[in-house]
């Protein structure tokens, strides 16, 4: 009796400590990037306003020519333009297999889509980037002209990438829709195309909703293949073909080559923090989409 | 209930003290090895060498060499960049810093009187260009124009009809430092491709139609065509009579006057076996062979 009051209480406390653990690493990442994100602004004295609407990037220019200069505006505009084109592309695709795999054959579908859909998900970043730069970004520039690295081999690269995520979450909200309405919406009278439009796509709609926002969140943090591929211009894109810059490649391209606590070093932190943010941003999106998907 | 809320805010902070404890010992830490090698003397005990990618490869292989002779002694020798080795070796967290630069380039006054500066070898850099462009000499104020977007088309240089196309490295880069200073007088470059390696920089100015870039000659494969400045060709002769002007020292930098390992390493890195076989077996200019020495200011004086 004892000894089972013991084991109940040891489990418990296993369990308790590592909730803790993740509860204290998550904390501990937060602060140590907001502290090192906000000295831009406090220690550095540069303005929110600079940091967010400028977009001079010269760091590295002394304060006698006028500066530092730390204006993420074009990085910003860059992660959100890139971002937002991959998931035009990839969620209407990726919905449409997902319904394709769950309604349309869900035997082969299954068997052989699926796994394919999960390989995709296992490839390295690295890898689709390498693709990228020695087939995408070739291609074109033979074909449709300016310098291949641009902003249209970043979202094609990026929609790839977030595919495997869109189909797998959509996949699965079909599939937990109860199998009464399929047959209510049959016994009706509708047809296939009816059912799937009218009843199925809609009632999975906060399910799907979330698999565009994570794919949103994975394009947006994506970091090696985009850099690979988009030229890493310091310039708000002009046009699909124009090379561009995203948050994260402004990160990896300085960070190993800046010291710790300088402007230039801390700007990279606040941008750090902006993404931080926004996934911050995406994960509440995704809860209030869940919550009222759940009501109805 | 309560009590399970005491009992996990109690285990949030007493793993905050543990994080927080360990956080106190690594800054500590960079002192040990130190003290470490001053008692033992001689080749024993182990460093650490951080920084500068473009040096690795020298300074691993040295290592490694360094090892073989004297079982006894360990070097860890780790990339991160200029900066990181810099900052690094400032805080003391390693005992070695590599960097591309001065580093009055990025430290404060305070940190840089600290460090020791040991240059070890010299790197020349070249503007390189497509191998299709039929261009192959320039003059300095011609890369000027070329570089801070003036001139964009290859043939106001009596090249092929073709758009100019800059490769840069990230302003970061040692690299991008050296030829901004000595190769564009210090010219604010226009705004072009960037890549934050020097081989990617090379594959893209291969397959680039009108690429122009900059590459450490160690980088130069044949793939990419190196131009002549106002008629001198970027070679390690010419770097070493002082007649090319774009080159850059490696520095290994200690904190303090280095003891024990650390200066064991540093004049095996200068020391023939070193600067004969394996500096030039990588690419680079041995420092002992330079005709010319260059100051922090860029200043260019005769040995």
């Amino acid at each position: 009796m004892n000894w089972k009051f013991f084991c109940d209480r040891a489990g418990r406390g296993l369990t308790l400590f590592c909730a803790a653990l993740v509860i204290v690493l998550t904390v501990s990442i937060i602060y140590f990037i907001s502290s090192k994100g906000l000295a831009t602004f406090f220690t550095n004295g540069i303005s929110l306003r600079e940091f967010l609407l400028s977009d001079q990037w010269a760091p590295d220019r002394a304060a006698v020519d006028g500066g530092p200069l730390v204006g993420a505006k074009a990085f910003i505009a860059g992660s959100v333009l890139v971002s937002l084109l991959a998931v035009g592309v990839s969620a209407p695709l990726g919905i449409i297999v997902a319904v394709f795999i769950v309604e349309i054959a869900p035997g082969w579908g299954q068997r052989v889509l699926q796994p394919a859909v999960e390989l995709l998900a296992g490839i390295p970043s690295v890898v689709y980037g390498y693709i990228g730069l020695s087939l995408l970004v070739p291609l074109i520039r033979t074909y449709l002209g300016g310098g291949g690295f641009s902003l249209l081999a970043g979202f094609l690269v990026l929609s790839v990438m977030i595919l495997p995520t869109i189909i797998s979450v959509s996949t699965d909200s079909i599939r937990a829709l109860p199998v009464e309405w399929k047959h209510a919406s049959y016994a009706l009278g509708s047809t296939r195309w009816q059912t799937i439009r009218m009843v199925l796509v809609p009632a999975a709609r906060s399910g799907l909703i979330t698999a565009v926002v994570l794919g949103m969140a994975r394009a947006f943090g994506e970091a090696l293949a985009v850099q690979m591929v988009i030229g890493n211009t310091r310039e708000i894109p002009t046009s699909i073909l124009s090379p561009m810059m995203t948050l994260t490649s402004a990160i990896t391209m300085d960070m190993g080559a800046t010291v710790m606590g300088t402007t230039w070093n801390n700007a990279l932190w606040s941008m750090g923090l902006l993404l931080l943010l926004m996934s911050l941003c995406f994960i509440l999106i995704i809860r209030v989409v869940v919550r009222r998907g759940a009501v109805q | 209930m309560r009590s399970k809320i005491f009992l996990a805010l109690f285990l949030i902070g007493a793993l905050m003290m543990a994080v927080s404890g360990c956080g106190g010992k690594t800054e500590k830490q960079g002192e040990q090895p130190r003290a470490r090698e001053q008692q033992s003397g001689g080749a024993n005990g182990s460093i650490t060498a951080v920084g500068s990618s473009a040096l690795q490869p020298l300074v691993e292989e040295a290592a490694s060499q360094f090892m073989a002779k004297n079982p006894g002694a360990q070097i860890v020798v780790q990339g991160g960049g200029s900066g990181t080795g810099l900052s690094q070796v400032s805080q003391g967290a390693a005992d070695i810093g590599n960097s591309d630069v001065f580093a009055e380039e990025k430290l404060g006054a305070e940190e840089v009187a600290q460090l020791v500066d040991h240059k070890v070898c010299v790197v020349g850099m070249a503007a390189v260009v497509n191998p299709d462009i039929t261009v192959d000499n320039v003059t300095q104020q011609q890369l000027i124009d070329i570089f801070t977007g003036k001139i964009t088309n290859w043939k106001d240089l009596g090249g092929p009809d073709v758009k100019i196309q800059l490769v840069n490295r990230p302003k970061s880069s040692g690299t991008r430092a050296t030829f901004k200073t000595y190769a564009l007088k210090g010219a604010e470059e226009a705004r072009g491709i960037e890549q934050d390696s020097s081989g990617t920089v090379r594959k893209i100015i291969n397959e680039t139609p009108g690429a122009i870039g900059y590459l450490a000659l160690s980088y130069l494969d044949g793939s990419v065509k190196p131009l002549k400045l106002d008629g001198v060709e970027p070679t390690k002769e010419n770097i070493i009579e002082g007649k090319y002007p774009v080159w850059a020292y490696e520095h290994m930098y200690t904190k303090g006057e280095p003891a024990g390992l650390a200066k064991d390493f540093l004049d095996y890195m200068l020391s023939d076996e070193v600067q004969k076989t394996l500096v030039p077996e990588l690419g680079y200019i041995p420092v002992t062979e330079m005709k010319v020495e260059r100051d922090v200011r860029g200043n260019v004086t005769k040995k």
